[in-house]
């Protein structure tokens, strides 16, 4: 045998088929492999961008640092680009998130550069055939049409569908768009996946994020997952996690109905039935409290009304809980001892918590658990939520949602004078932009908008039950997959009412395409954040600057550009951009939206985190700890990677971020901090700033309040300021002073700008005080109704919401089975990207319904058997059966990520030619229900029941 | 000189299928769909007990695939990577049978309906053409070796399951990590 290489000329093939075989390929496959959508060649007068094949091996490289678009983890790596076509994707072994790990869609993001499936340029539907338009003509007579029902219905009948992959600049400027628009009616996927953990944790300690890092999971002893599925959703945070697991031996619990890739690595797995997470939790307090494992010291100062606690708790002794959960006893207390002996522990949680019609109330027993163990404001302690797309993060901070302006403001007067004063803009005219009427006693402009999860009741429910003057008639869909909502078939009923609607996006999405239109559909091209530049958050706050990869493929353009061309044909672009450049491509400058951000964000400190670091942070990722985040050398010695917000004050105070939200251990300008006294001073009386407890180095050695310029002046401090600061201070707080001041001075005296209190184990303002258990409302539990019942039916902001009236219905004789969902590591949200990805969907090819042998073999149904799945409302779904003993019997979970076939019908017609994904398959929320959480709208998708038929 | 090897350390693997996209990725003119280099194998599939694994070509010293190709077709490197010569395979699939790891691929469904040459893991080191030439390029994929890189899957591997490089590195960096966590956990238990 040969030991060297041998050269031989290579065998000439009979026709050039390099580059066109996989396509080819995938046309036969159409035909004999069902699953795999046959893909026809690239439609006439199509532009092509030269592939990476055309590229010689040896022209020069340049490499961009940009950071990948699947999750929130926040991977870094370096692409690169030859003859401007993204060539090479090398991995960034010196990133401290990832150390150049990736997942199945990190390790495939290349493929972005190619976009073979994307939309290529305007396009609109005309009698039912899409018609290639220019963008003169797109933005034109999109313009047009949201000024005609503007002036027929309101501005409140626009609805701006937004996303969690726009840059932070992005969703800014969407939000902003939306208010000189003169609406609430803006939200995006975070409704749809943590908002009921940013409203349950928020209303806890004060800020709902994740409160330490990907990276503090190593320094824990023992992880708590909850509806958590990291070796799918957020597999490079297994590394971490895994690292814990060897290095300190730390335990790994999982606490989920299915045995998950996460659960075949844990010490402990507790399938409990889906949705009952609260008297679980229960389950464990009452052995905490009954073996007293609590933190006594750390509830004595920092945690207010655990009494209440105690109460609640006591009605869940081991024997309810087993009954309600479905589990053993023993279960509840080895979980239980496990984490109370392993300190300390971090609990995370994601949509299996969130997901929930009692999401809020799901997060706040999760916090109440920590609380209880003393577990918050520590290393390796924490709640560690982890959140799902690469910016939802960002999103939700820059207020991308119906009930907030950016930085968690509100939409109450005082906050929109806050924002018009940032924009430089008279808060008259921004009023005068809204809808000045008043609708069952709510006004427009201070009331939250439809949500995300419902804008398909905003059209479809009846005028006069609606808190606007009109239904929703016009909708942009901008970067969101609808077949992530629930009740999809009302979904397309809305998209086939409305008047017109507009896609913007790289993919047509379902949007364009599941409904029986024949005219007024949109398709505007919009790029990834590969062919743009900005920044965004990840899940532990840390903000990265993407340096911009290739030039926008085919007419795409960049987000910012099109809502700047859309402002200036209706007529607000000078107020829409007053503080910014626009560069000579005609885009609002990047950097200058950063800088209006840093002028706004005072409530959460990104204030601090200026274009200029965060470029500086990107371009030195290597010189931060893997483990600690920190530098230790370099131009940012000392800082946190990303600078976490809050990064407090000014750039200019150069605050190094806040990787561990609430630690005492650490002085505020170091990072440290201590919960927020967000809720006042007192309840009924008693105190509830925090009794003893401050963070190293306060000058306050004890519990005190918000800072305002009262305060400073109650203290002695206000001469402190420059005049300048004074002048801008004045009648001011730490949350609208916009000169910085009052933050710089309240840490040179070591105190937090934002207060020092205790955490709240009861929330005043919310339906149930501590959290209650209420059965889902498809519950498979009858017999538990009655003890444990819903709400009652209710108005949430716009909307009518049905609870009792549901959940009173028996539907357990026809759907006897509990139907939950979730994700699969090859694909992402609503699939529309990852299923155009051939490297991706190569590995997924079908979708599924994962049953347990019991209930496949009382139904005559076999693995890989064709079901019908018939969701408790009707909605059916025609799918393989995966049987599998990851399920316990009576339990069915379906993957969320498909789309493109509806009712057993493929939707693959409907598509514009050369863009439908690789792969097509029923939407798991087809079948899915009715349930809304009653204070953020969530959606239910984690507890609902079926029935499978073989097929 | 170095002996090139490949583990996958089950305890780390949480199969995420990082490994073959990256592959696909890196070697995509080489590659149809349908063909994929390097694959992970699952047991006990959703009960206790599940444990994944990484599997290609494992580059074997004294490999089967070589001993019983009848075209002769196979060759080691100076870095005891096994490649193959294309142009001399002649699609018999007689290293499917010796593979133990299932190794050797053939297209699903060619253009043609035929079985085509075989094709398997290269380690990144491309093939017997000259390197980083397009004939090397289509026929075989890229050429990390020749650049002084390892194999994209096992650089890409999101948990570092996968570990690729000269054995002894290989088995030091896998020793360290048996002696943190005991030999109960080392491997399969």
């Amino acid at each position: 045998m040969k030991l060297t290489r041998t050269s031989t000329v290579a065998a000439k093939a009979d026709k050039p088929t390099l580059g066109i075989s996989r396509r080819q390929f995938m046309k036969n496959a159409g035909v004999t492999a069902g699953g795999i959508a046959a893909a026809s060649f690239l439609g006439t007068g199509m532009m092509r961008r030269a592939e990476a094949k055309d590229v010689p091996h040896d022209a020069p490289i340049e490499i961009k640092r940009t950071v990948c678009s699947a999750c929130a983890v926040g991977c870094g790596l370096y692409a690169e680009v030859q003859n401007g076509v993204w060539t090479g994707q090398e991995p960034a072994f010196d990133h401290p998130f990832n150390q150049g790990g990736h997942c199945a869609k990190g390790a495939a993001l290349r493929e972005h550069g190619h976009g073979e499936k994307r939309v290529k340029y305007p396009m609109k539907l005309v009698d039912g055939k899409w018609k290639r338009i220019s963008w003169e003509t797109a933005i034109e007579e999109v313009g047009d049409q949201m000024l005609k029902i503007r002036q027929e219905s309101g501005p409140d009948s626009l609805y701006f569908m937004g996303s969690a992959k726009f840059s932070n600049e992005g969703c800014y400027m969407y939000r902003k768009f939306a208010a000189m628009w003169g609406t609430n009616n803006v939200d995006h996927s975070a409704r749809i996946c943590h908002s009921t953990t940013v409203a349950g944790v928020a209303n806890t300690w004060g800020y709902g994020a994740q409160t330490n890092s990907f990276n503090d999971i190593q320094n824990t002893k023992a992880i708590f997952f909850i509806g958590s599925n990291p070796a799918e959703a957020h597999p490079v945070a297994m590394q971490h996690i895994l690292l814990a697991k060897e290095r300190n031996n730390a335990k790994i619990i999982v606490i989920d109905p299915r045995f998950s890739r996460t659960a075949a690595h844990s010490d402990l797995h507790v399938n409990i039935r889906p949705g009952t997470d609260i008297p679980f939790i229960y389950g464990m307090l009452w052995h905490i409290f009954e073996n007293g494992w609590e933190d006594k010291t750390f509830i004595d100062q920092r945690v207010f009304a655990m009494d209440e606690i105690r109460k609640e708790a006591a009605k869940f002794p081991p024997k309810e809980v087993a009954n309600i959960c479905g589990i053993s006893e023993d279960a509840i207390y080895q979980t239980a001892k496990m984490f109370a002996e392993n300190r300390p522990g971090t609990v995370v949680w994601c949509m299996g918590g969130t997901q929930h019609h009692v999401g809020n109330a799901n997060t706040r027993a999760y916090c109440i658990l920590q609380l209880a163990l003393g577990n918050m404001g520590k290393q390796g302690g924490g709640t560690n939520i982890f959140r799902g797309h690469d910016n939802v993060q960002g999103a939700t901070d820059l207020g991308l949602l119906f009930d907030t302006l950016p930085g968690y403001y509100g939409l109450t007067t005082a906050a929109w004078k806050h924002w018009s004063h940032v924009w430089d803009l008279d808060f008259d005219w921004v009023q005068g932009r809204f809808d000045s009427g008043e609708y069952l006693d709510r006004v427009p402009m201070n009331t939250p908008g439809i949500p995300c999860s419902r804008w398909h009741d905003g059209v479809l429910e009846g005028k006069a039950k609606l808190a606007q003057r009109d239904n929703i008639r016009m909708a942009f869909f901008w970067g969101q997959s609808v077949n992530t909502e629930t009740r999809q078939r009302d979904v397309r009923d809305a998209l086939d009412k409305m008047d017109t609607v507009v896609v913007v996006d790289p993919a047509p999405t379902m949007a364009g395409v599941m409904h029986r239109r024949k005219n007024g559909v949109y398709l505007l091209p919009a790029c990834t954040q590969f062919e743009s530049r900005g920044s965004l958050s990840n899940s532990g706050r840390s903000a990265q600057w993407r340096e911009q990869v290739i030039e926008p493929l085919f007419e795409s353009k960049n987000d910012l550009e099109i809502m700047y061309l859309l402002s200036k044909k209706l007529g607000f672009d000078k107020e829409y951009t007053k503080r910014m450049q626009i560069d000579e491509k005609g885009i609002p400058l990047v950097e200058d939206v950063t800088r209006e951000i840093n002028r706004g964000m005072w409530t959460i400190g990104m204030s601090g985190q200026s274009p200029e670091r965060l470029k500086e942070h990107t371009m030195n990722w290597g010189t931060f700890s893997t483990k600690t985040l920190e530098a230790e050398g370099g131009p940012c010695k000392g800082e946190t990677y990303g600078l976490p917000w809050p990064c407090w004050g000014t750039p200019e105070q150069k605050h190094p971020g806040t990787q561990i939200l609430y630690n005492t251990n650490r002085h505020v300008l170091n990072g440290g901090g201590n919960f927020r006294a967000r809720y006042g001073v007192e309840y009924k009386g008693e105190n509830i700033l925090a009794n003893g407890s401050y963070s190293v180095g306060s000058e306050i050695q004890d519990g005190y309040p918000e800072f305002s310029d009262k305060l400073l002046k109650q203290l002695g401090w206000w001469d402190e300021l420059t005049d300048a600061e004074k002048a801008e201070a004045e009648g001011k707080n730490w949350k609208t002073d916009l000169s910085g001041g009052i933050h710089r001075v309240a840490m040179k005296h070591g105190c937090i700008p934002f207060g020092n209190a205790k955490a709240r184990c009861i929330v005043w303002t919310f339906p149930d005080q501590v959290p209650v258990h209420r059965e889902p409302l498809y519950t498979p539990r009858r017999d538990l109704v009655e003890k444990y019942p819903t709400y009652e039916d209710r108005q949430v902001h716009r909307l009518p919401t049905l609870y009792k009236s549901i959940q009173q219905q028996d539907m357990t004789g026809k759907y006897p089975l509990a139907l939950t969902s979730g994700r699969l590591v090859e694909y992402e949200g609503g699939g529309e990207e990852s299923r155009s990805n051939p490297w991706l969907a190569e590995l997924q090819q079908n979708m599924f319904v994962e049953m347990n042998p019991a209930d496949a073999a009382d139904r005559s149904i076999r693995n890989g058997d064709k079901v019908w799945l018939e969701g408790a409302e009707g909605g059916r779904v025609l799918v393989e059966a995966l049987v599998t003993p990851r399920v316990k019997q009576g339990v069915t979970w379906m993957p969320y990520h498909f789309a493109g076939v509806m009712h057993g019908e493929s939707l693959e017609a409907n598509y514009p030619e050369g863009t439908a994904p690789y792969v097509l398959g029923e939407s798991a929320n087809t079948a899915l229900t009715y349930g809304y959480d009653p204070v953020t709208q969530m959606q239910e998708t984690k507890a609902s029941l079926c029935q499978i038929v073989k097929a | 000189m170095a002996t090139m090897k490949f583990l996958c350390d089950s305890k780390r693997c949480i199969e995420c299928n990082g490994c073959v996209t990256a592959c696909k990725n890196e070697n995509e003119h080489a590659l149809e769909w349908g063909i994929q280099r390097r694959r992970v194998v699952t047991i006990h599939d959703g009960e206790r007990g599940e444990a994944s694994i990484s599997v290609a070509c494992m580059h074997c010293s004294d490999a089967p695939c070589m001993a019983v190709c009848p075209a002769d077709c196979f060759y080691r490197t100076e870095d005891g990577v096994i490649l193959h010569n294309k142009d001399k395979c002649i699609g018999c699939g007689y290293c499917l049978y010796a593979c133990p790891f299932g190794a050797p691929q053939f297209k699903k469904n060619g253009a043609f309906g035929s079985r085509g040459k075989m094709d398997k893991c290269t380690f990144c080191s491309g093939g017997p053409e000259e390197n980083h030439s397009e004939a090397e390029r289509a026929k075989y994929g890229s050429n990390r070796i020749a650049e002084g890189k390892l194999p994209m899957c096992a650089e890409l591997c999101a948990t570092k399951a996968l570990l690729a490089g000269d054995a002894e590195v290989v088995s030091n960096v896998f020793r360290e990590r048996v002696a943190y966590r005991g030999a109960d956990n080392a491997a399969w238990k």
